[in-house]
């Protein structure tokens, strides 16, 4: 089963007390977008076969959005990190790196 | 090829059944081809079938990374129904099951397709309403399903426990004409007709790139080498986003993990599919006894081909309070494949940015019943260029100007 540490409340948390959330760092395009901007946050997603960066949210404990990232192909988790983060944080960044070398980046 | 029969069965018992013939041959790539189609799943053969059949196109080959029939083909429970609500899907899906229909005679190849009839329970009001509009729906259409009662479900699957404590059975949605098939006779079939046309199925050769020169396709790079296409189809469900990054575009589709597994076989219980999508579960019984069993998906991008332990708990959870005769029943099996999930959970069968590049996929959770339809629409689209009207309102752009064919909230959970 997929664990996760909630990053706010410290609480190694199992899949069936996490909801998730799909891609994470979405930049949000609203009204006075182009379409072909309005479609790529609406619909285009990422969807790698590898790394990736998700939202979960920890919906019965502490109730909190927080991000991870995790290899989609192996289920490994590199780590989870607060959701107010516009980038996945630089140390977690290298940790990412160093396990998966040919990863393009963030 | 030699074709099946009573007499050809009797000819091969005179000689111990030592001289029957390879069902589809196994060719070394050649160095070019008229279409290349990426993906020997149901879907990918049976558009190379309906490009020889319906549009004499035979010099194609069918790449497959693993094995024949080996992705969702051969992962998934064979239901074939067509009670959709929006008219462009029920159109494909409806296309689909009349072929099925006639499956077994047009390949010479018993695809066991078994019109048991499908049976969507509506328990609660809200769903009663929502199937009380696909059956209106489905008569405009001209696809036949009806409304019935619980005591009408009761009499077609006694088995059913139709006063639940939590969902009380309050109607169906009935398919008369739906039912299962034989997933792997489905993809073996086509393959063997397509062999016959001459067409290479090219197993074990997956594809590492895509080459273009001024904005059209002009071979794939694979573990065989390279091999040249004037034309190319991608047709790899789970991997579609993997494929179309190969050719240098992005899909609205994300993978999920969808799970099935099946009981002990047991005798015969039930001879209708049903399907229960408040409680999420969907159950019929195999030929060989067993219950096959479907439920949801996870709810998060995957590609292990193996997905949460608890989904199948909350699925035979919802299954034992709706069939309380398979509580004490072990089970067998269990898997999981890689489904592509749009964002209206309708399909994609679609041009491309690349002028001779085709891609179908966007199957989701529903592609089993719809491979011959399917192959038919993406053939058509393949030998002319331009969609048919099956395939017309299913483009990938569909997204970006607001078409879309809303199935998540029409189909409820479980296609």
């Amino acid at each position: 089963m997929l664990t996760l540490e909630c990053p706010y409340c410290g609480v190694m948390a199992d899949e069936t007390e996490l909801s998730p959330g799909y891609e994470a760092h979405l930049k949000r395009f609203g009204p006075g977008s182009t379409d072909e901007e309005f479609e790529a946050y609406m619909f285009a997603r990422k969807n790698p076969k590898g790394v990736h960066f998700e939202r979960w949210r920890h919906a019965y404990g502490c109730g909190k959005w927080f991000l991870a990232a995790r290899d989609t192909a192996t289920l490994e988790v590199f780590g989870t990190y607060p959701a107010q983060s516009s980038a996945p944080p630089q140390a977690l960044q290298d940790k990412i790196k160093a396990k998966r070398p040919d990863w393009k980046g963030f | 090829m030699k074709r099946y029969s009573a007499f050809a069965l009797a000819r091969e018992a005179l000689s111990n059944h030592m001289g029957w013939e390879r069902a589809w041959a196994s060719p070394a790539p050649k160095a070019q081809y008229d279409v290349i189609i990426i993906g020997a799943g149901g879907h990918g053969l049976a558009t190379a079938y309906y490009l020889g059949k319906n549009h004499g196109i035979t010099n194609v080959a069918i790449l497959e990374k693993g094995w024949l029939g080996g992705g969702n083909t051969g992962r998934n429970t064979t239901i074939i129904r067509s009670n959709y609500l929006q008219d462009s899907s029920a159109a494909i899906y409806e296309k689909s099951r009349s072929l099925y229909e006639t499956l077994s005679q047009d390949l010479n190849y018993n695809a066991m397709f078994s019109p048991r009839g499908v049976m969507m329970l509506a328990q609660t009001h809200h769903e009663v309403r929502g199937y009380l509009r696909t059956a209106h729906a489905n008569m405009l259409q001209g696809v036949v399903t009806e409304f019935i009662s619980p005591q009408k479900v009761k009499e077609l699957c006694p088995i059913l426990n139709i006063d639940g404590p939590r969902y009380p059975v309050l109607g169906a949605l009935w398919q008369a004409r739906g039912g299962t098939g034989r997933h792997d006779a489905v993809a073996w079939g086509y393959a063997r007709a397509c062999s016959a046309m001459g067409m290479d199925i090219i197993q074990n050769c997956e594809v590492k790139g895509v080459t273009s020169a001024n904005g059209v396709v002009t071979g794939v790079e694979t573990t065989k080498g390279h091999i040249g296409t004037k034309k190319l189809g991608i047709v790899v469900a789970g991997h579609s986003g993997q494929v179309a990054d190969m050719a240098g575009f992005r899909l609205p589709v994300e993978a999920v993990a969808l799970q099935a597994l099946v009981s002990e076989p047991i005798k015969p219980c039930m001879d209708v599919v049903v399907m229960a999508n408040t409680v999420h579960g969907y159950m019929s019984q195999s030929d060989k006894g067993e219950m096959v069993i479907g439920g949801g998906t996870d709810g998060f991008n995957n590609f292990t081909q193996r997905g949460s332990f608890h989904h199948i708990e909350e699925t035979l959870r919802a299954l034992i309070e709706t069939f309380p005769i398979i509580s004490r029943l072990k089970m067998l099996r269990q898997w999981g494949g890689i489904v592509d999930m749009t964002g209206d959970r309708s399909p994609i069968i679609s041009k491309t940015p690349l002028g001779n590049c085709f891609i179908n996929c966007g199957w989701g959770t529903g592609g089993f019943k719809a491979i011959p339809g399917s192959g038919w629409a993406m053939a058509e689209l393949m030998a002319k260029g331009e969609p048919g009207p099956l395939a017309a309102e299913f483009d990938m752009w569909r997204f970006k100007e607001g078409r879309f064919i809303d199935e998540s909230v029409a189909a409820g959970v479980a296609h």
